[in-house]
């Protein structure tokens, strides 16, 4: 019943159902598809090809918004699949071996953040991989500079990966707090899709709103990777950055959020009487 | 050949808001032997077993196996198998991997997932997933986990709920064998008969207390021996046991008489000349006892004292609550209400019972309805009746019977008698 032994015995939870490659195969087709996309249509514009507007895009911020699709569109995989992690052990009482394995329920918890880290480490490469794959090649198609030479875009992609793992422990803290598999689906997909993006839009206007935004974890979560879609797509400086923080300050933001999850989490929901 | 190990509640309470779940609850139980462990649905088995296992905290009180609270437990898998409910698993998994995920976190070795498949036959599905098995097959899975430590210590929740009666079967002897080995078998149920051939030691639990603690045959007495006894004329042998004052029940196979008189009750028959049709010992029913101890009618001293003081209390408090049907009804009335209860069948309430002799009342109500149940047997003797204030007993005839008395259960003159005698 070390964690060790936890680790392992998660590892094989998660790879042993559908849930991962199901999610898997949505990420990679859902961010692949809109990075391909963002970099035709963007491409084009800048190249002028698709009308006198032409050059009223400027390139040179292009890659790094297509390729940072990958965590700006694609967190909510990660998300999705951390609390998943532990939401199906609630729906299908798994939790009742789990718990009869190691009694000692912080041990299996953190077994769970150590293997979703990793899973989301894993679903970090598989999104930058599909991003950045078609969004370069299309880049070059209309003669943009992919910038995969430098260093800022490789660290970039590093960061990718840290927000990915954050993503996957902020869903595992989510689960373990909101138990109910269906109830913890609909706030993530309430609150990354139509919550979130609405607050920040609204905060693109408002700069005081925007203060506040800024430290809402979508936010959070571009400021450690360093762009964002809403600052390009909209024209407008909107939550990302809007307060001065620093790319380690989102990413203490975000991993603040996985923390106070976690431990609210683990001290309510997580000690329960399993029945 | 790992240890069976002592389990040992001590004072288990639990709570659940304003519901005490388990009460006080203290028992041992010992390695070598399968411990039944019953009690009706909602009496507490369940959250008893939890907290032995850590899955619910207890709200006073301790359980250990070994000494040691499970969640001490240097390896609980290899200490501890359990089964609990028959649905704890991912139904896309398969039972390999089921079993695998809890054998790493056990630290166990590999091999044993294919050990504890096969030992519960289930090589065959190993790769199938769990949503498609059975809910025998389920149950079986559920025991394969328990195995998979290989423990000295088995703690089983209504194991055979789903299972074939071949199931059955199986599960018993494989109990038997656990324990011959000498482990610790806990296997609870709710229903007597389930346990019965397969627990030396028995557990009984009613709302939560422990009412019973001890060997199997320890539960019935020769006072709960019974002979059945029937004729052609059933109506002649029902006049003649009244007549002689025995108590008996009418079953669809015959009457049930207290005791094991076979010679007394022929000689009675002979004396009134009935032919009989059948005279037979009946072994103690302990379903009988069992119902009579989770009603609390029945008090076993090694409930201990409290939980005796309680449990007649709980006793006295239904008596009074059946003697509040009866309007004005004195103290010593109250076994004529139990008595026309059980003989006559009928659920009808008297109306007014204000006896003066209430012994003499109930004989007399007694004969009245035999005579009914004579003349119409079979079925119940749908009367109701009243007693007025004189003594005077009107038999007044109701609808034709909408329920007929739940003949198989003799449990009721059992009542009747303890009533007679409390």
């Amino acid at each position: 019943m070390s964690l060790a032994a936890s680790t392992r015995s998660e590892t094989t939870k998660v790879f042993s159902t559908a849930a991962w490659w199901v999610i898997a195969i949505v990420m990679i087709v859902y961010v692949g598809g809109m990075a391909a996309g963002m970099a035709g249509l963007f491409g084009a514009l800048s190249d002028g090809q698709l009308g006198p507007e032409a050059g009223m895009i400027p390139s040179e911020g292009l890659p790094a918004m297509v390729y940072s699709i990958a965590s700006s569109i694609g967190y909510v995989f990660p998300l999705l699949i951390g609390t998943l992690m532990v939401t199906a052990e609630f729906r299908h009482q798994t939790l009742t071996p789990t718990f009869l394995a190691t009694p000692r329920r912080g041990i299996a918890l953190s077994g769970k953040v150590v293997v979703a880290a990793l899973l989301g480490l894993l679903f970090g490469v598989m999104a930058i991989v599909v991003t950045v794959a078609p969004g370069a090649g299309l880049l070059a198609v209309f003669g943009i500079e992919t910038q995969l030479g430098e260093g800022d875009t490789w660290a970039m992609l590093a960061r990718i990966l840290i927000a990915f793992m954050l993503w996957t422990v902020i869903g595992v803290g989510l689960g373990a707090l909101v138990r109910n598999q269906v109830a913890a689906i609909v706030i993530v997909l309430a609150f990354t899709q139509f919550v979130e993006p609405i607050l920040r839009i609204a905060g693109g206007f408002l700069d005081w709103l925007n203060n506040i935004t800024s430290f809402l974890p979508g936010a959070a979560s571009d400021t450690l990777v360093g762009t964002s879609f809403f600052t390009a797509a909209g024209g407008v400086d909107v939550g990302s950055i809007g307060v001065g923080l620093d790319w380690w300050g989102g990413g203490l933001v975000l991993a603040g959020y996985a923390v106070v999850l976690l431990v609210l989490g683990g001290l309510t929901s997580w000690r329960r009487d399993i029945t | 050949m790992p240890d069976g190990q002592l389990l040992e509640f001590t004072g288990v309470t639990k709570r659940f808001g304003d519901v005490t779940a388990v009460s006080d609850f203290s028992a041992r139980v010992e390695p070598g032997v399968v411990t039944g462990f019953l009690g009706p649905n909602g009496a507490g088995k369940t959250t008893t077993l939890r907290i032995l296992l850590g899955l619910v905290a207890a709200s006073e009180g301790r359980a250990t196996i070994g000494g040691t609270a499970y969640r001490d437990l240097a390896s609980p898998l290899r200490a501890v198998g359990s089964v609990l409910e028959a649905s704890s698993f991912h139904p896309g998994r398969t039972a390999a991997a089921h079993l695998k995920i809890f054998a790493q976190a056990a630290g166990l070795p590999a091999s044993r997932v294919d050990e504890a498949l096969g030992a519960v036959g289930l090589s065959e599905v190993a790769g199938r997933k769990v949503g498609g098995f059975s809910l025998g097959m389920r149950q079986r899975l559920g025991l394969a986990f328990a195995l998979l430590g290989d423990p000295g210590v088995l703690v089983l929740d209504e194991p055979t709920n789903g299972l074939d009666p071949e199931g059955i079967i199986w599960m018993r002897t494989l109990l038997r064998e656990l324990a011959r080995q000498g482990r610790t078998v806990l296997v609870s149920s709710h229903l007597l008969g389930e346990v019965q051939q397969t627990a030396d030691r028995l557990l009984i639990i009613s709302g939560g207390r422990l009412v019973f603690q001890g060997e199997t045959t320890e539960l019935s007495e020769e006072t709960d021996r019974s002979v059945v006894v029937d004729a052609p004329d059933r109506a002649a042998l029902t006049a003649a046991l009244t007549a002689a004052g025995i108590d008996f029940s009418a079953l669809r196979g015959g009457l049930a008489v207290r005791g094991d008189d076979t010679a007394g009750i022929g000689r009675i028959a002979l004396d009134a000349g009935v032919a009989l049709s059948t005279l037979q010992r009946r072994g103690p029913s302990l379903e009988e006892v069992f119902l009579d101890l989770v009603n609390g009618v029945r008090v076993h001293p090694s409930a201990g004292g409290v939980v005796a003081a309680v449990v007649a209390d709980a006793a006295a408090e239904a008596e009074a609550v059946e003697a509040d049907l009866v309007d004005a009804e004195p103290a010593e009335a109250e076994p004529l209400e139990t008595d026309v209860a059980a003989d006559g069948g009928a659920d009808d309430r008297a109306d007014a019972v204000v006896a003066e002799d209430a012994d003499a009342v109930a004989a007399d109500v007694s004969a009245e309805l035999d005579a009914m149940a004579a003349s119409s047997p079979g079925s119940a003797a749908a009367v109701g009746f009243a007693v007025a204030s004189t003594g005077i007993i009107e038999v007044i005839d109701t609808a034709p019977a909408a329920e007929a008395p739940d003949e198989e259960s003799d449990d009721r003159p059992s009542d009747a008698a303890e009533g007679e005698h409390a």
